[in-house]
C-alpha cells in the first residue's frame, strides 16, 4: 500500500520518474496520486518514498 | 524505521510542508540527516542542528532537536562555540554551498583546520536559491546565472580538495539520487571524532536547472545517477579512464577521506585545561 | 583583599572570571588585545574556554554559541572589530542570548589611532546592529571599576538575556592603577540566567509570565529542546510574519530593560549637592573632571560632575531632574559630540547644553576642561 499526503506533496514528479513499475502520475491539480488500476503493481520498492523531497509519499507494507 | 514514522519522531509537529520549491533536494538530504541519526541511536536531546542563511539552513527550523537557524556563513562559529561549551553535543550545520564556501569561506576552513568535531553537511546546489539564481563559489564555470547573463568566468571551488588541504579529517561526497549512501556519509561523519564535511549534491530546479536548461527535477537527479561513480570504482580507474571521467564531468561519491590520527580539539582543549591547572 | 597594581584591560579580565564567565572568543586587537592574552592563561585554570578565532565575527558567533550551551560568554574587541562585530550582535539582541562585549575604543574611524583614546562609538554602541534592537551599554572610569563594572555587565546580561556592552577607551584599558581585589571570587553577588524548570513538553521558548518579560533559558543539551532564530519569532521562537506579532516581539525587547530601569541605570554625582553647574561626562573622559570640578570650586564656582556608569539606556529621568537644577550642563566626552545630542534631547531647553569635544587622539587635562567650563560660566 502506498500512503500519500497531499498536503505535503508539491507535485515534483521524482517518485513518477523512479518508479520501476510505472505506478505513479502528477494529476491535474499537480498532485503525485496512483494511476487508477495500477495499485495492484506496486512492488513496495520504496524508490519513491526514499527520493521524495517532500516526505509525501510512503510504503506501508503489506501485513 | 520507515519514513513516515522518522518524520512523526524527528520533525517539530506542525512545521511541514517545509519551504522548498517543488523537486528541491533539500528534503531529501535533511531527511537523510533524521535517517542518519536514527540510524546511529542518538537521543533528540544529544544532537544540535546549527544552521546558518539560505534555503538550506532552514532545515534546522523542521527538526526536533537543538536547533539554531543563525546569520548567513556564520553557523559554524556558532557551532564551534556550542560544541566547546557542551562536547557531548553531536553537532551538525547544514549549509548551503554559498553560505559554506563564500560568505562563511574563512570560517569554513579554521573550523577544518582546528578539526573540532562539527559535522558539516554541505546542500551544494549550485546556486544562490533563496535570493533567485545568483552564482555561488560553487557554480560550474560557463552557467547562466541571474548574475551571470553571459555565463559564469569564474571557476568552482573544489569543495572538498580544499576541505582536505584545510584540515578536515572525514571528507565525503553524495547525491540526492543516491540516497543510502547519503545516509551513510552522514552516520560515518557523525560518528568520526573531528571535522567532518559530507558534499551533498543536491538539485535546484527552480533556480539552477531552469537558467541551465537540464530539465525538472527528475532530469536533474539523472543526471546526479549518471555522473557519480562509487568512490571504489573511482580509485579502480587507471589514469586515462579517470581523466576521461573528469573531462565528462564526472565525480566521486562515498567517503572519500578518513584521518584518525588527529587529535580532535575540544579533546585537546582538555589537555590544555589539564596543562594549566598544573598537570601535565 | 589583597591590593594589586592592573591595567584596565587586566582588571576587567579579573571581573570576568569573579563573574563566572567560562567562554571567551575573540580576536586580537589593539588596545583590546591584553583581555584575550590574560583569558588564555586564566580561563583555562578555572575550567573555563579560550578561543582565538578566524576575525572578529567568529569570536562573538563563538561566544554567541558557548552561551546557547549554557556557559557565561564574552568577547571584547576595539573600533574596526566592534563595526564587525554589529551582525552578530543584533543575532544576540533577537534571539535573546546572553554575552557580554567590551569595547575598548581607539580614535576612528577605520584604522584611526590604534594606541590613542576616544569616545567615537557612543552612539554606535546604542544603534550599530541594523533594525530597532535596545541593549544595555556600562562605561567604567577606572582600573577599579573595570572589575566590578564587568561582572555587573556580566549580571546584567545574564537577568536580563541581552547583550551588555562595556565601553572603554584606550586610557582606561591601558592605564595601570592601583585595585583592591578580594581574596575570594566566591563571595562575589552573581547572577545566573533564569533556566526552565518546567517539564520539557511544556516549555515555550520566548514564553513570559506576568510583569517578568525575561523567558527562561534552557541550555543546548539539557533536555529542553528549542529553536534559535534570527527572524523575528514570537513566544515559540518561530516567525508568524503579521503585524502584531512583530510590535509585540519588538515591545517585549524594549520593555524587558525599559520597565526596569531602575536596576539597570547607574551614575555618580561628585560635588553635586549645591551645584549651579554640572559637567556631563562618562568612561576615560570623565577621569579629567574631578579634577576641574575641584580646581573650579577653589575659584567659587559651584560645579559638580555627572558621571554615566549605565550610559545606555540614557540616564533620562536623572538627566531631567539635573537640568531643572542647574544653570547648565556641559557635556565632555572625546569626539565631535555624539553623548551631546541625547542630552540636548532630554533636556530640551530647559537649560542651557554645552559641549567640549575633544577629538584630538588624547584626553583633556583639567586645566583645558576648566578652561571650557568658564567660558561658559563667564568666570
Amino acid at each position: 500500500m502506498l500512503k500519500l499526503v497531499s498536503k505535503r506533496c508539491k507535485g515534483c514528479g521524482i517518485c513518477v520518474n523512479f518508479c520501476p513499475k510505472k505506478v505513479l502520475e502528477v494529476t491535474e491539480v499537480g498532485k503525485c496520486a496512483i494511476i487508477a488500476g495500477k495499485e495492484k503493481d506496486c512492488i513496495q520498492c520504496g524508490q519513491c518514498e526514499m527520493r521524495c523531497p517532500d516526505y509525501a509519499i510512503f510504503v506501508e507494507k503489506d501485513k | 524505521m520507515g519514513m513516515e514514522q522518522l518524520v512523526e519522531k524527528y520533525f517539530r509537529p506542525g512545521r511541514l510542508p517545509h519551504i522548498w520549491c517543488p523537486g528541491c533536494g533539500h528534503g531529501i538530504i535533511t531527511g537523510a540527516i533524521v535517517k542518519a541519526v536514527d540510524k546511529l541511536g542518538l537521543s533528540k536531546d544529544e544532537v544540535a542542528v546549527i544552521s546558518g542563511i539560505g534555503c538550506s539552513s532552514r532545515a534546522s527550523g523542521y527538526l526536533d532537536f537543538n536547533t539554531a537557524n543563525t546569520l548567513h556563513g556564520r553557523a559554524l562559529p556558532i557551532a564551534s562555540g556550542l560544541k566547546m561549551a557542551n562536547p557531548k553535543l553531536k553537532v551538525i550545520v547544514p549549509s548551503g554551498d554559498g553560505d559554506a564556501t563564500a560568505i562563511g569561506g574563512n570560517h569554513l576552513i579554521h573550523a577544518a583546520r582546528r578539526n573540532i568535531d562539527l559535522t558539516l553537511v554541505v546542500y551544494n546546489n549550485s546556486i544562490y536559491g533563496m535570493t533567485g539564481g545568483q552564482y555561488s563559489p560553487m557554480t560550474p564555470k560557463g552557467s547562466k546565472a541571474t548574475t551571470a547573463p553571459y555565463l559564469t568566468i569564474e571557476p568552482a571551488f573544489n569543495l572538498l580538495d580544499l576541505a582536505k588541504a584545510a584540515g578536515a579529517t572525514f571528507v565525503a561526497r553524495s547525491t540526492t539520487f543516491h540516497v543510502q549512501n547519503m545516509v551513510d556519509c552522514i552516520a560515518k561523519g557523525i560518528q568520526h571524532k573531528g571535522f567532518s564535511i559530507i558534499e551533498c549534491v543536491s538539485a535546484c530546479p527552480t533556480n539552477f536547472g531552469r537558467q541551465n536548461r537540464m530539465g525538472a527535477a527528475p532530469k536533474m537527479m539523472e543526471w546526479q545517477r549518471d555522473h557519480a561513480v562509487m568512490v571504489g570504482a573511482w580509485n579502480r580507474m587507471d589514469e586515462e579512464t579517470r581523466a576521461k571521467a573528469i573531462a565528462d564531468g564526472k565525480f566521486p561519491i562515498g567517503v572519500l577521506y578518513e584521518n584518525n590520527d588527529v587529535q580532535e580539539y575540544t579533546e585537546a582543549y582538555d589537555d590544555l585545561i589539564k596543562r594549566a591547572q598544573g598537570g601535565k | 583583599m589583597s591590593i594589586k597594581l592592573l591595567q584596565g584591560n587586566q582588571a576587567v579580565v579579573e571581573g570576568a572570571i569573579a563573574a563566572g564567565v567560562k567562554f571567551y572568543g575573540g580576536y586580537p586587537i589593539t588596545p583590546s588585545t591584553e583581555i584575550a592574552e590574560q583569558l588564555s592563561a586564566r580561563l583555562p585554570q578555572v575550567g573555563g574556554k579560550f578561543m582565538q578565532t578566524e576575525d572578529e565575527l567568529a569570536g562573538l558567533g563563538a561566544a554567541v554559541g558557548a552561551s546557547m550551551g549554557g556557559k557565561k560568554a564574552m568577547t571584547a574587541t576595539s573600533g574596526p572589530g566592534f563595526s564587525l562585530k554589529q551582525e552578530m550582535l543584533g543575532l544576540a539582541c533577537t534571539a535573546e542570548i546572553p554575552v557580554v562585549i567590551v569595547d575598548v575604543q581607539r580614535v576612528g574611524p577605520a584604522t584611526g589611532q590604534p594606541t590613542s583614546p576616544a569616545q567615537g562609538e557612543v552612539m554606535m554602541s546604542r544603534w550599530g546592529t541594523h533594525g530597532d534592537h535596545w541593549v544595555i551599554v556600562v562605561s567604567p572610569v577606572s582600573v577599579p571599576e573595570c572589575f566590578w563594572l564587568t561582572i555587573r555587565a556580566v549580571n546584567l546580561a545574564e537577568k536580563y538575556r541581552v547583550p551588555v556592552i562595556i565601553l572603554m577607551d584606550e586610557v582606561v584599558g591601558h592605564m595601570r592603577e592601583k585595585i583592591e581585589l578580594p581574596d575570594d571570587y566566591s563571595t562575589i553577588k552573581t547572577v545566573e540566567r533564569k533556566r526552565p524548570t518546567c517539564k520539557p513538553e511544556d516549555y515555550l521558548a520566548y514564553g513570559t509570565t506576568g510583569d517578568d518579560l525575561v523567558p527562561p533559558m534552557a541550555d543546548f543539551g539539557s533536555g529542553y529542546r528549542w529553536h534559535v532564530t534570527g527572524l523575528i519569532h514570537d513566544d515559540t521562537g518561530f516567525p508568524k510574519g503579521t503585524p502584531e506579532g512583530t510590535v509585540n516581539a519588538l515591545n517585549r525587547l524594549h520593555d524587558k530593560i525599559y520597565n526596569n530601569l531602575d536596576d539597570i541605570v547607574t551614575f555618580e554625582e561628585y560635588k553635586m549637592e549645591d551645584a549651579e553647574y554640572a559637567i556631563l561626562s562618562f568612561g576615560g573622559a570623565a577621569r579629567t573632571a574631578y579634577d576641574t570640578v575641584d580646581m573650579a570650586r577653589k575659584e567659587g564656582i559651584k560645579v559638580g560632575l555627572f558621571r554615566a556608569i549605565t550610559i545606555w539606556p540614557f540616564p533620562e529621568k536623572q538627566v531631567k531632574a539635573l537640568a531643572g537644577k542647574v544653570k547648565g550642563i556641559l557635556v565632555h566626552e572625546l569626539n565631535y559630540g555624539q553623548y551631546v545630542l541625547e542630552v540636548e534631547r532630554v533636556v530640551s531647553g530647559k537649560c542651557p547644553v554645552w559641549l567640549y569635544g575633544k577629538y584630538d587622539n588624547s584626553s583633556a587635562t583639567p586645566q583645558q576642561l576648566l578652561a571650557e567650563l568658564k567660558k561658559h560660566t563667564g568666570r
